[in-house]
């Protein structure tokens, strides 16, 4: 390693190149800059009684040690359809995994685990989907055909998800934009992961086969806070049906990503829709800054037939390693194998994300393809360098290496080092050409890693096992009629009412819209009241307070419907509804008692003033008149509430 | 072919088609009254109905366009899907044993067949090669596809030419044999073959498959390495049928022809030995017996081949409530042989006694069997029993119901004489009949009993 050359600086060089602002910096003009372009894959689980293709119950989860049984079981590619293998399917077979599957009886049948065929598709769930396929304003398909998507992670015990499209070429109407839709489907959930160490992988299945629907859009977004705001309205949109399930994982999202001339690249099971802003950000530089590489390594003349890797294995006796997960690769009697990058200097440390360089590509990659266990690999362009000099001089010496090559130490057992070797000439040729498509795993910080190789259309196969389900003009016709108002619709109205902004989210992923209409016109409360006592007050207490018992939000209903009745004043309900939420079973009189309210006639608080401003003029500091009515005001707000409007009585304290 | 370019359509939706001048294949946009759908017109499955047409679209998905809905059409692109299993050169590997494959028309590898919508078989080499590679480790493969019927379509012809042309291989002097099979009649068919092929030099082995091999949780690869190391390395020589021990992809079971069944409509691991313990397991490692006692390989070529079979033979599953004419109609109609499948230890009801005195005196043989599948026929315990004996029923020990019926068929192709056919039957070839039953011969575990359920924790099953 020369001293002339500097990692870090070449890092924050690159970094600088690609143009990389922070996200809360960013302008749309950088955006364009860079081509951003986005589009969305919303997962929506259905609240259904069972799976969509059995009838084991659905949203039952267990614990990843308790379950009755394990599965074992290896998945093969095979051709599609259309007679082609799919890329994926190759990368999956050269893992060579063996998946376990963790089984309960209470939440997984024989189908499940690919030991019986399907039952007819669920009929609930089909339902749910066409209704929110309506919404979509997508072209309902004439005959539902359930087609089998090629899933070798192991995923779906059967390799394959069965799924099946209820609608294409749809329509969003967003507040400020239209978003077009390319489909929706009607798909089987898959398992849920419990760990994936070496060679194996370990999932449950209680999630498996639950129904979910899958909304994608075109990639019609031109920045981060444009698919946030995309992505909450279509689960919106699904939850104003009041049909789907919500709460941890119950709606995920696929958010594919490309730049000017890049590729696109999907991020798996975004979480939270509040994370999507910042992954966008990342990952369309991540591949902004990677067409700068190809360009750079392309105009050092390298390119794929020619360019090539040389490696040699190293005994780690010959070498005084300091760095602890060497020595520890040697005491599991791993194999470390040295590979030079002819003319890859400065690609290592060519900047890809915040704190990643190109050098992490690889070692995900290793891990994922190769299942290397990180740390699996250290190279010649680390920031601070494990190896000593020495070492280094040895090691570069051994691989007859190049001022202007760059070096990858990995470890690894010996049958999976073959693999790692072609996983690094592949990623490395991959970085002449542009950007691999891949899927990747996302973390809060906006970053993201390798995941799988991202699949085709080849991975599509239709399912022998079932037959084609007709969709009639007049069932269609029927459930047209059923189903609830749009979105958009109900964005405008609160917009009327003059509710406040800040209650919108809230309010729609609540599903709260039907509720709050029905209180305003049925008990004639003002809207901005009832919209805020949800979006404020409501919103408040359920992050303070645990309920002791199932809450409803239909018994605020109940609660303004007691109010009104017993002619109290709203605002009474700002001070029952912590009582209320805590305690949902408890009556609206027994609530009265606890918080010790007490009725008293308008007259008798006006009563009271006269002595106040006494008082007041005893401890006033200022001559400002309108402080004494907002003192007053203060003194009397408590007793008040319940009694008399506060409006009122502030118009009446003259 | 002028009807190709409209493979499976029929009615309104070729009518349709037709007009619209849009072929299979055809990339087309389709107008209807719920929008536009673009896509490549694919090949409709026969058996389905003709209101509907059916369409991948860009994103690889299949839609169907109910063609009452549809007002216009129009074909922008034709391109024919290939569909082929990569078909790479079997590669010969000096020292490892010959395997001739066999093939009859099983699942083993296969393609999709849009006349059916279901799935139809690919074989040579090559393409099993393209699918499985692994098989070029464990042997020289070639193989031969004697007949291609599904499994329920099994007959005994097939069986008899199977047998000659497994007498053929071994004096080709192939090391090993496996047969490419349907798993419906697997046992039926590895039954027959027990009886045609004696005293065979080599494994013989018949192995299918669940789940088919388009399906990347196939068992399909998985059993054909298992039956390929069988018939190549393992050590015993007997008619077998290869398939999953558990439903993990873990080891195989090789179960004597005539004491397998299959148990489960869809189970991968739905063979099973009945009565007794499995032969063996097999992995990629090789063969490890269970049963000490089984024919050895041997270095000649010696085998007998005996390809008979009488087709006008019945088997018989006893209902309460069946009527005498059953049995009569079977006599009318010229059969010879009758295999029942008897409840409990081997008993019909009297209402059948005058039906199976007739069908004795027309010289119909008899044999009882139990359609508990598990223990012997014992017909001295109850008078019902001695009834059926003394009007000419052969108990036929624990000989299992398909295995029985197989061997009256061969029998009956040799010889009528009741007592040449009687020794034919009760004499067993290789375990039809056993003298013992060992008490792990019946196991058959019943869940949500604690140490049942600490089992299957700890065992894939």
């Amino acid at each position: 390693m020369t001293l002339s050359f500097n990692p870090s600086e070449n890092y924050n060089k690159t970094r600088k190149q690609a143009g990389y602002v922070e996200r809360s910096e960013a302008t749309q003009d950088d955006y364009d800059r860079i081509g951003f372009m986005s589009g969305l894959e919303v997962h929506q689980q259905l609240k259904t009684k069972e799976k969509l293709f059995c009838h084991c119950p659905a949203g039952i989860y267990q614990k990843p040690d308790v379950y009755d049984a394990e599965v074992i079981r290896h998945m093969r590619p095979t051709l599609s359809e259309l007679g082609e293998y799919d890329g994926t399917a190759l990368m999956e077979f050269k893992t060579r995994k063996n998946i376990v599957y963790r089984l309960k009886n209470e939440t997984t049948c024989t189908y499940e685990v690919d030991d019986t065929p399907p039952f007819p598709v669920n009929r609930e769930a089909l339902q749910i989907a066409i209704e929110i396929s309506l919404l979509s304003k997508l072209n309902i398909v004439g005959e539902v055909h359930i087609t089998r998507k090629q899933y070798l992670d192991g995923s779906i015990p059967t390799g394959f998800q069965r799924t099946a499209i209820i609608g294409v070429e749809g329509m969003l109407n967003l507040p400020k934009k239209n978003i077009r839709l390319i489909q929706l489907s009607l798909e089987e959930d898959s398992c849920r992961e419990v760990s994936d160490i070496g060679h194996t992988r370990i999932y449950r299945t209680d999630r498996l086969g639950m129904p979910l629907i899958e909304t994608v859009t075109y990639p019609d977004m031109v920045n981060p806070d444009e698919v946030k705001e995309t992505c909450d309205y279509i689960r919106f949109l699904n939850r104003s049906t009041g049909k789907v399930r919500t709460g941890i994982g119950a709606g995920r999202q696929d958010v594919n990503v490309s730049c000017k001339g890049g590729t696109r690249v999907e991020i798996k099971g975004v979480a939270h829709t509040r994370w999507i802003p910042e992954l966008t950000h990342i990952e369309c530089f991540r591949q902004w800054s990677l067409l700068l590489l190809r360009d750079e390594l392309v105009s050092r003349g390298l390119k794929a037939g020619s360019w090539k890797i040389s490696h040699s294995r190293l005994d780690y006796h010959d070498f005084k390693f300091q760095y602890a997960p060497l020595k520890e690769a040697n005491a599991n009697q791993y194999i470390i194998v040295a590979v030079n990058l002819p003319n890859f200097k400065g690609a290592l440390s060519h900047f890809t994300q915040p704190g990643k360089m190109f050098g992490n590509e690889i070692s995900e990659r290793l891990k994922v393809i190769a299942c290397l266990e990180l740390p699996n690999m250290i190279h010649s362009e680390e920031f601070e360098q494990p190896l000593s000099e020495k070492d280094t001089d040895a090691i570069r010496s051994i691989l007859k290496a190049k001022e202007e090559d760059a070096q990858i130490i990995f470890w690894g057992p010996a049958e999976d080092v073959k693999t790692a070797l072609e996983t690094i000439e592949e990623r490395c040729l991959m970085a002449m050409s542009g950007i691999p498509p891949e899927t990747r795993k996302s973390f809060e910080d906006g970053t993201t890693i390798f995941e799988r190789v991202l699949p085709g259309a080849d991975r599509m196969y239709p399912d022998t096992d079932s037959a084609p389900i007709p969709l009639e003009d007049s069932y269609i016709e029927e459930l047209s009629k059923t189903v609830p108002q749009e979105v958009i619709e109900r964005y405008h109205i609160l917009k009327s009412w003059g509710a406040p902004q800040d209650t919108y989210t809230y309010i729609f992923k609540k599903d709260l819209f039907p509720l709050i209409e029905r209180i305003v016109k049925e008990l004639q409360y003002d809207p901005v009241f009832v919209t805020t006592l949800f979006g404020h007050k409501l919103k408040y207490a359920e992050g303070q307070i645990k309920p002791v018992a199932e809450f409803n939000y239909k018994i605020i209903y109940a609660l303004l419907k007691f109010l009104k009745d017993q002619k109290l004043t709203p605002e009474l309900a700002w001070r029952m509804l912590p009582v209320v939420y805590e305690h949902p079973k408890i009556d609206f009189p027994s609530i009265l008692e606890s918080i010790k309210f007490k009725r008293i006639t308008p007259d008798d608080i006006l009563a009271k003033v006269p002595y106040l401003r006494k008082k007041f003029a005893e401890i006033k500091k200022s001559d400002e008149p309108s402080n004494e009515k907002e003192w007053i005001m203060g003194q009397l707000r408590y007793l008040a509430i319940g009694n008399i409007s506060l409006i009122e009585l502030y118009k009446l304290i003259q | 072919m002028s009807d190709d370019i409209f493979q499976g359509y029929k009615g309104d939706a070729l009518n349709l088609l037709k007009r619209f001048n849009v072929r299979v294949w055809g990339q087309a946009e389709v107008h209807t009254t719920r929008g536009v759908f673009t896509g490549t017109i694919l090949p409709r499955s026969e058996n389905d109905d003709d209101k509907h047409i059916v369409m991948k679209i860009v994103t690889g998905y299949n839609v169907g366009v109910d063609v009452m809905t549809v007002t216009g059409m129009k074909e922008t692109g034709y391109k024919k899907a290939n569909y082929k299993i990569p078909e790479k050169e079997f590669p010969y590997t000096q020292g490892l044993p010959k395997v001739k494959l066999i093939g009859t028309g099983g699942t083993i590898a296969s393609r999709l067949d849009y006349r059916t919508g279901a799935v139809i078989p690919a074989f040579s080499p090559g393409e099993l090669y393209g699918a499985v590679p692994e098989l070029a480790e464990i042997c020289n493969l070639t193989t031969e596809k004697v007949f291609a019927v599904f499994s329920e379509n099994m007959a005994p012809d097939n069986y008899k030419k199977l047998a000659i042309a497994i007498g053929k291989e071994i004096e080709n002097g192939v090391e090993g044999i496996v047969i490419g099979h349907g798993t419906d009649t697997l046992h039926h068919t590895a039954a027959a073959l027990t009886y045609m092929v004696q005293n065979s030099p080599v494994p013989i082995v018949l192995v299918g498959s669940q789940r088919s091999s388009d399906r990347p949780s196939s068992d399909a690869a998985l059993n054909l390495m298992h039956a390929c190391t069988a018939a190549g390395h393992g050590d015993i020589a007997e008619v077998m049928v290869c398939m999953f021990g558990p439903t993990s992809d873990e080891y195989g079971f090789l179960h004597r022809g005539t004491r397998v069944r299959k148990m489960h409509s869809s189970y991968r691991s739905t063979f099973r030995t009945i009565g007794d313990t499995p032969l063996a397991t097999v992995t990629r490692k090789g063969v490890v017996p269970i049963k000490t006692e089984y024919n050895h390989r041997r270095k000649d070529k010696k085998v007998t081949i005996l390809p008979y079979f009488e087709e006008k033979v019945a088997i018989i599953y006893y209902y309460p409530n069946m009527q005498p004419d059953i049995i009569d109609s079977l006599v009318e109609n010229g059969y010879k042989g009758i295999v029942i499948a008897g409840t409990g230890l081997g008993h019909v009801n009297k209402p059948l006694y005058p039906a199976i005195e007739r069908a004795h005196a027309a010289g119909v043989h008899m044999y009882m069997t139990v359609q508990t599948l598990w223990g012997y026929v014992h017909m001295f315990v109850y008078d019902t029993g001695r009834d059926l004996m003394a009007k000419g029923i052969i108990p036929a020990a624990n000989m299992l119901p398909e295995a029985a019926y197989i061997k009256l068929g061969w029998a009956l192709g040799q010889t009528n004489d009741p007592e040449e056919v009687k020794k034919l039957m009760l004499t067993p070839i290789n375990d039809e009949i056993t003298d013992r039953e060992p008490y792990n011969g019946y196991l058959v575990y019943q869940g949500g009993v604690k140490e049942v359920e600490d089992f299957l924790k700890k065992v894939r099953k």
